[in-house]
C-alpha cells in the first residue's frame, strides 16, 4: 500500500467497493430478521448486526485501520467511555427494585 | 499610575493586532490570537445578559413577596440565567480566549493545529448563541438549564427546542475546540518541549479538551432524545410513554457534572501559572498537578450521579456513586497543598493576578469542601435542591472558575494588546469581586442550610436578612465587575506600551513581544529547560 507524505495512505477503491457490498448486505440481513420473530434473540442479532457495521465503517470509512496507533487509542477510549456510561447506570437500572419502591 | 522602568517598553513596529486592518481582516482570520479576542468579545456580551438575569433575580429576592415577576417570569430568568452563564461563557471562557491565545506559543508554535476550523468554531458558537438569545426574546424556557423530563418534553410551553437546539451547536464549537487542542499539544511542540516541560495550564487545557471530545457528544446525543420525545413523541424518558425519567438525568449528568471541571480545570491551569510567577519559585510537585488534571479529568465521569440522590435511584447506586464523588477530593486537594506549598518561602508580590489566584485558591477550596459534604448521603438529602447548592457551586464556578479566568485575563493582558492597566484600579476591582463574592454567596449557605428551597420567586419572610444580604453583595459584586471592564478598555487606548516580559517572569509566551508577532516568535523556539525554571542566581540578580 503506497503512503502519500500529507494524505496518509492510498487505499484500492476495491477495498471500499467490497465494504460497501458488506454494508449492504447487513442491511439486506437486519430487514430480513425483522420478518423473523426470533424471541429474545431480537435485539442481539440487531445490534448485533449494528455494530458489525459500525465497526466496518470506523475501520475502512474512517481510516482508523490506516492511522498511527494513537487513532486506534482514541478510538478505544471513546468505546470505554461509552462503556463506563452503560456500566455505572447499570449500578442504578440493576439495583434499584432490591428495596421495593416505597408506598406501594 | 506607577510603572517600573522593566515594565514599560516599546512596542514592536508590526504585531498581530496590525499586521491587518478592517472588519475583513478580523472576521475571516485564521489567526489564534485574534480568534481568542473574538471569543472574548463574544463571551463578554453573553456573560452581561446572563449577568442581568441575575440582577434581576436577586432584585426579586429582595423581598420576601414575589412582587417584581410572575413566577412564570421567574422561572424563565433563572433558566436563561444558567444557560447564558454556563454553555456561553463559562465553558468557552478560559479554553477559548486565554487557550486560544496561549496554547500555540506555550508550544512554540505558530498557530493551531486546524486555523480554520478553529474561525468555524467561533462563528459555530456565535449561531448557537445567538439562536438561544430569539428563544429567549420570543418568550424564554422555564425548565431550569437541566431541561429535567418529563416536563421539559410534555408540559413546558416554552422555547426548549429552540434552546436545545442553540446548546446543540455551541456542543460542536466546545468539541472542535477541544479537537483543536489536543492535536496541537501532541503534534506541534516544538523541539525540546516535552510533555514534562509543558507549561500545567497547557497540561490543565489538555485534560479539559479530553472532557470536551468525551462528555460533549452525550450532551449533544441527549437533547436529541429529548426533542424527538418532544417532538414525536417517542418514549424514552416520558414514563407514560413507556420512557424512564431518570434515563435522562443519567445522560444529562454524565455531561453535565464533568462540565464542572471543563470550567473549573482551566482556572486551576491559570493558578498553576500565576502562584509560582508570583512567589518567584518553582512550583512544588509539578508532575503531580500535571498528573491531577488528568485525574481530575478522568474521575469527573464517574460520579454523575451524586445529582440524583433524591430522585428515585437505587440506593446502592447512590452509595457507589457517594464514595466515587468523594474521591475527586484528592487530586484537588493535591493541587490546593502544592499551590500552599509553592507559596511557602517564596518572596510573594501582591500584584493583581495574584489577588485573583489567591482569591481563588480559599474559595476553590471552600466550594470543594462544601462539595465534599454534598456527596455525603445524608446531608445531601437534607439540603437537596435549597441554596446551599446555589452556593456551594456558585463558589466553585464564580469564585473558582470567574476568579481564575480574570486574573489570567490580568496576567496575560501586558501580552494579548501590549498595555498595561492601572495598577491601583485593578487591584480594588480584584478585592471589591472578593468581598462581593462572598458578601452574595456566603447567606445563602445558611439559607440553604435552614431550609430556603431554589427556584421560587417568594420565600418566607425569616429568610429576608440573609437575602438582602446577599442582594446587596450581588451589587457590589457587580461593581466589582465593571471596574475591569472600563480599566481594561481604557488601556487599550491610554495604556502605557508593556514590554515583553513586564512580571519578569519565565515562559516562552515572554519571550517574544507585546503584542506578539503575527507568527509568534521571529525564529522558532528550541525549549532547553523545564518551566517555572527560578534559579537562586536569578533571584539574587532581582534582588529579592
Ligand atoms: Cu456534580
Amino acid at each position: 500500500m503506497k503512503t502519500h507524505p500529507h494524505t496518509g495512505p492510498v487505499v484500492p477503491v476495491g477495498v471500499y467497493v467490497a465494504v460497501f457490498a458488506a454494508l449492504l448486505i447487513l442491511t439486506a440481513m437486519t430487514t430480513a430478521a425483522a420478518f423473523h420473530d426470533l424471541g429474545p434473540m431480537n435485539n442481539v442479532v440487531a445490534l448485533g448486526i449494528a455494530a458489525l457495521k459500525a465497526t466496518l465503517v470506523v475501520l475502512f470509512f474512517m481510516h482508523v485501520r490506516y492511522g498511527t496507533r494513537l487513532i486506534p487509542l482514541v478510538v478505544a477510549a471513546g468505546l470505554f467511555w461509552l462503556v463506563i456510561l452503560i456500566a455505572l447506570s447499570l449500578t442504578d437500572y440493576l439495583t434499584r427494585g432490591w428495596l421495593g419502591v416505597p408506598g406501594r | 499610575m506607577v510603572a517600573l522602568p522593566s515594565e514599560t517598553g516599546i512596542p514592536p513596529k508590526v504585531h498581530y493586532l496590525n499586521a491587518d486592518y478592517g472588519i475583513r481582516s478580523w472576521l475571516l482570520t485564521t489567526d489564534h490570537k485574534r480568534i481568542g479576542i473574538l471569543y472574548l468579545i463574544s463571551i463578554t456580551f453573553f456573560f452581561a445578559i446572563g449577568g442581568l438575569m441575575a440582577v434581576l433575580i436577586r432584585m426579586e429576592l429582595a423581598t420576601p413577596e414575589g412582587d417584581l415577576f410572575q413566577s412564570d417570569t421567574y422561572n424563565r430568568l433563572f433558566t436563561m440565567h444558567g444557560i447564558m452563564m454556563i454553555f456561553f461563557f463559562l465553558i468557552p471562557s478560559i479554553p477559548a480566549v486565554l487557550g486560544n491565545f496561549l496554547i500555540p506559543i506555550m508550544v512554540g508554535a505558530r498557530d493551531l493545529a486546524f486555523p480554520r476550523l478553529n474561525l468555524f468554531s467561533w462563528y459555530l458558537f456565535n449561531i448557537a448563541g445567538l439562536f438561544t438569545i430569539w428563544a429567549l426574546v420570543h418568550g424564554g424556557v422555564d425548565t431550569g438549564w437541566t431541561f429535567y423530563t418529563p416536563y421539559s418534553t410534555r408540559y413546558s410551553n416554552t422555547h426548549v427546542i429552540a434552546t436545545a437546539l442553540g446548546i446543540f451547536i455551541a456542543g460542536f464549537s466546545s468539541i472542535l475546540t477541544g479537537l483543536n487542542f489536543v492535536v496541537t499539544i501532541h503534534r506541534m511542540r516544538a523541539p525540546g518541549l516535552g510533555w514534562f516541560r509543558l507549561p500545567l495550564f497547557v497540561w490543565s487545557l489538555y485534560a479539559t479538551s479530553l472532557i470536551f471530545i468525551l462528555g460533549t457528544p452525550v450532551l449533544a446525543i441527549t437533547l436529541l432524545l429529548l426533542a424527538a420525545e418532544r417532538v414525536f413523541g417517542i418514549g424514552i424518558f416520558d414514563p407514560s410513554l413507556g420512557g424512564d425519567p431518570l434515563l435522562f438525568q443519567h445522560l444529562f449528568w454524565f455531561y453535565s457534572h464533568p462540565a464542572v471541571y471543563i470550567m473549573v480545570l482551566p482556572a486551576m491551569g491559570v493558578v498553576s501559572e500565576i502562584v509560582p510567577a508570583f512567589a518567584r519559585k518553582k512550583i512544588f510537585g509539578y508532575r503531580f498537578i500535571a498528573y491531577a488534571s488528568v485525574a481530575l479529568a478522568v474521575l469527573g465521569f464517574l460520579v454523575w450521579a451524586h445529582h440524583m440522590f433524591v430522585a428515585g435511584m437505587s440506593i446502592y447506586a447512590a452509595t457507589v456513586f457517594s464514595a466515587l464523588s468523594m474521591l475527586v477530593a484528592v487530586p484537588s486537594a493535591v493541587k490546593v497543598f502544592n499551590w500552599t506549598a509553592t507559596l511557602y518561602q517564596g518572596s510573594i508580590s501582591w500584584d493583581t493576578p495574584m489577588l485573583y489566584a489567591l482569591g481563588f485558591i480559599g474559595l476553590f477550596t471552600m466550594g470543594g469542601l462544601t462539595g465534599v459534604m454534598l456527596a455525603t448521603l445524608g446531608i445531601d438529602v437534607h439540603v437537596h435542591d435549597t441554596y446551599f447548592i446555589i452556593a456551594h457551586f456558585h463558589y466553585i464556578m464564580v469564585g473558582g472558575a470567574i476568579m481564575g479566568y480574570l486574573g489570567g485575563l490580568h496576567y496575560w493582558w501586558p501580552k494579548i494588546t501590549g498595555k498595561l492597566y492601572p495598577r491601583f484600579w485593578s487591584r480594588i476591582s480584584a478585592m471589591v469581586i472578593f468581598i462581593g463574592f462572598n458578601v452574595t454567596f456566603f447567606p445563602q449557605f445558611i439559607l440553604g442550610y435552614l431550609g430556603m428551597p431554589r427556584r421560587y420567586h417568594a420565600y418566607p419572610p425569616e429568610f429576608q436578612v440573609l437575602n438582602v444580604m446577599s442582594s446587596a453583595g450581588a451589587t457590589i459584586l457587580g461593581v466589582g465587575y465593571l471596574i475591569p471592564l472600563i480599566y481594561f478598555i481604557w488601556s487599550m487606548r491610554y495604556g502605557r506600551h508593556a514590554s515583553s516580559n513586564p512580571w519578569g517572569v519565565v515562559g516562552l509566551e515572554w519571550e517574544t513581544t507585546s503584542p506578539p508577532p503575527t507568527e509568534n516568535f521571529e525564529t522558532p523556539p528550541v525549549v532547553t529547560r523545564g518551566p517555572y525554571e527560578y534559579s537562586r542566581s536569578e533571584e539574587v540578580a532581582d534582588g529579592r
